[in-house]
């Protein structure tokens, strides 16, 4: 009938179940037989609506939903207290349960809501959550004050903090030359993108670790911070032991910023679930972990991006640009935009998203 | 009794949503036995999936260059080092992109889901929105591969003989705290659930079947075969109840023969009638079609007979 694709549903239906309405016995099958049309109707838009194809739906069609969900909706509550025919029940329970999933479904496709999570929806995520940052600040630099005072007490909590792979020859009694080395830039550029890939897996590998963790009231997410930052204080009084702390901070300043503040992020965000289902105020604890879960999500996609760019000013610019300034100006830099980006970009909400929060 | 115990079954995963406009709309909880057989079979998808793609690369990679695959090479040629990062890149691509993609959709459900007839929910019945996808999606790797990793890792560590000590204590403890998550509590919700605000629930898809008033005797009474004409009185209508009613329409739908001659041998035993043979189906239908009638005319008194024994 309306809908072409269809045409094999209707014409079975027009077949075998002819508008002959009062050949039918009894009174809740002729109420069956008179709104039968109007349900199959709605069936046909749920089914094309479930395909993805909003486009292949006839504008006439699409206008009708909402009063076809309706009169849908009415018939189920007529049918349960006047009819007794379980297969007429059961069908008209599952179409007004799918109809509802697609009236109340998810509205916007990936990228639509992507472009509104560039555009303000990510930046506002951050800022809510502005306390948790805070906190997982706090103690990120109380691990790396941690780790250098215990490092400086003793060498022996270097071996025990940096893991022997990552630390190479950047350990304890290592010469100047040594170290500096380390810092240098590269000679050739081959396998330096395949570097960067691997490190962005593996940095939002450790990112979302960081986030899941707080589930478990936060604990572990913070601990997770310590432990890295305890890591950097060490490697830091190893170069400042030598003198180049200016030029350790510069080559970790190119991707650290990024990258730091992602796992700043990730931890805040892991700690806002576990603070808030530790005190969920007003709230049950299942609101309010839904609630907060969902807000720590948004951070935690921007974190992926920033580990993206983290992994690539690691690979390339860090292993290719020389000089402290330069180093430093690119990590700066970096530092600034997100700072800018995250605490004085306030767009405008779109009318979209205001109503959607209000829901 | 089976059948009476899976009926309670039923009614315990049974909820009411209502929704904004005042609508009750009964969902029923997916089963933990869909939610497992729906992981296993997004991760068969998943994983050959992955292997194909690997295979690809590598076959383009050993075919195109003598030199073979290598990633740690320090003279590796563009092409090469292209397709190596093409590989990590989607394999972080698949991984996450697999569940959150097909989740966000209008189905909202992945393959696996799809197959077993269930989908994700939002659980205060409101709208799904795309931070919760994600936030569910997000956790399932603490759930279950981290831990599934360290378990193997550890075992592996024993079996070679390196002394794991309490290690593979915690790697069992992580893994069966969020494994045996959704088996303590009533809405079969996983950790990722909890944080997202979602629950799964079954997504029937019922086609509407032909009304059964429209055919046969249960019109006119009267048997076409036969010509027989069928009448029962308030008392032998007033044996069976509902439940019984679907029942019958049931069997009626399905229509086997044998199946069919058995219930009307014992309508007739239980109403006192001679049983007769070879017009059990018109029978039936005018039977069901009388006991409708009447219980769907206590019904609009308000008079309901859940069953035969009520």
């Amino acid at each position: 009938m309306k809908t072409p694709s269809l045409g094999s549903w209707f014409g079975r239906t027009e077949i075998s179940a002819p508008t002959d309405i009062e050949s039918a016995a009894l009174r809740s099958d002729r109420f069956r037989l008179e709104r039968e049309g109007d349900w199959r109707r709605l069936e046909g838009v749920v089914i094309s609506m479930e395909k993805g194809g909003l486009r292949r739906i006839d504008d006439e069609d699409l206008l009708a939903l909402p009063t076809l969900y309706r009169t849908a909706a009415s018939s189920l509550s007529v049918a349960r207290e006047t009819s007794l025919d379980a297969s007429t029940l059961s069908y008209l329970e599952s179409l007004v349960q799918r109809a509802w999933f697609q009236v109340y479904g998810p509205r916007k496709g990936f990228f639509s809501w992507f472009r509104e999570f560039i555009f303000g929806g990510w930046s506002r995520a951050v800022r809510e959550i502005w306390l948790d940052v805070c906190i997982a600040l706090f103690v990120m630099v109380a691990g790396a004050v941690v780790g250098w005072l215990l490092v400086a007490q003793s060498t022996d909590w270097f071996y025990r903090l940096v893991p022997v792979g990552l630390a190479d020859t950047r350990v304890p009694g290592a010469s100047r030359e040594e170290l500096l080395a380390t810092l240098d830039v590269e000679q050739n550029t081959g396998g330096l993108s395949t570097f960067a890939a691997y490190l962005f897996s593996n940095n939002a590998g450790v990112c979302i670790l960081a986030f899941a963790l707080g589930f478990a009231f936060g604990v572990p997410s913070l601990m997770l911070l310590v432990h890295n930052m305890a890591m950097l204080g060490g490697m830091l009084w190893l170069f400042a032991e030598v003198g180049l702390l200016t030029e350790f901070a510069a080559w970790l300043s190119v991707h650290g910023t990024t990258e730091l503040f992602g796992i700043l992020l990730a931890g805040a965000a892991g700690l806002h679930i576990g603070r808030s289902m530790a005190f969920p105020g007003e709230n049950t604890v299942l609101e309010a972990a839904s609630i907060s879960g969902r807000r720590s999500a948004v951070v935690m996609i921007g974190v992926v991006i920033m580990m993206i760019v983290a992994a690539l000013l690691e690979a390339f610019p860090r292993q290719l640009v020389a000089g402290s300034q330069s180093r430093f100006l690119i990590g700066g830099m970096f530092l600034t935009f997100w700072l800018a980006y995250f605490f004085l970009y306030f767009p405008r909400r779109l009318d979209s998203e205001i109503a959607e929060s209000e829901e | 009794m089976s059948s009476a115990t899976a009926i309670n079954k039923m009614d315990k995963r049974k909820r009411t949503l209502v929704t904004p406009e005042g609508i009750a709309i009964l969902i029923t909880i997916a089963s933990r036995g869909s939610r497992i057989g729906a992981l296993l079979l997004d991760f068969v998808i998943l994983i050959v999936t992955i292997i194909l793609f690997q295979m690809l690369i590598s076959l383009v990679a050993d075919g195109l260059f003598d030199e073979g695959f290598e990633i740690d090479g320090d003279n590796v040629s563009g092409a090469t080092e292209f397709l190596a990062i093409m590989q990590i890149i989607m394999m972080f691509i698949f991984w996450y992109g697999y569940f959150l993609v097909q989740e966000l959709g209008p189905r909202g459900a992945t393959l696996g889901k799809r197959a077993l007839g269930i989908r994700v929910a939002a659980r205060a019945g409101g709208r799904l929105a795309p931070e919760a996808i994600i936030a569910r999606n997000l956790l399932r790797d603490i759930e279950l591969f981290y831990p599934m990793i360290f378990l193997f890792v550890t075992l592996i560590a024993n079996i070679i003989g390196e002394s794991a000590g309490g290690m593979i204590w915690a790697a069992l403890i992580w893994f069966f705290v969020f494994a045996l998550f959704p088996f303590f509590n009533k809405d079969v919700m996983r950790a990722g659930d909890v944080i997202a605000g979602t629950w799964v629930v079954e997504a029937p898809r019922t086609k509407l079947a032909d009304a059964l008033s429209t055919q046969g005797a249960a019109v006119q009474g009267s048997s076409e075969v036969t010509g027989a004409r069928y009448q029962f009185g308030d008392k032998e209508l007033a044996v069976y109840g509902e439940h019984e009613l679907q029942t019958l329409e049931r069997m009626l739908r399905e229509a086997q023969t044998d199946a069919l001659s058995a219930v009307h041998a014992t309508i007739c035993r239980k109403i006192g009638w001679d049983p007769g043979a070879g017009d059990e189906r018109a029978f039936l239908e005018a039977f069901y079609a009388q006991l409708r009638a009447k219980l769907e005319d206590d019904m609009r008194f308000g008079k309901r007979k859940a069953d035969k024994f009520s």
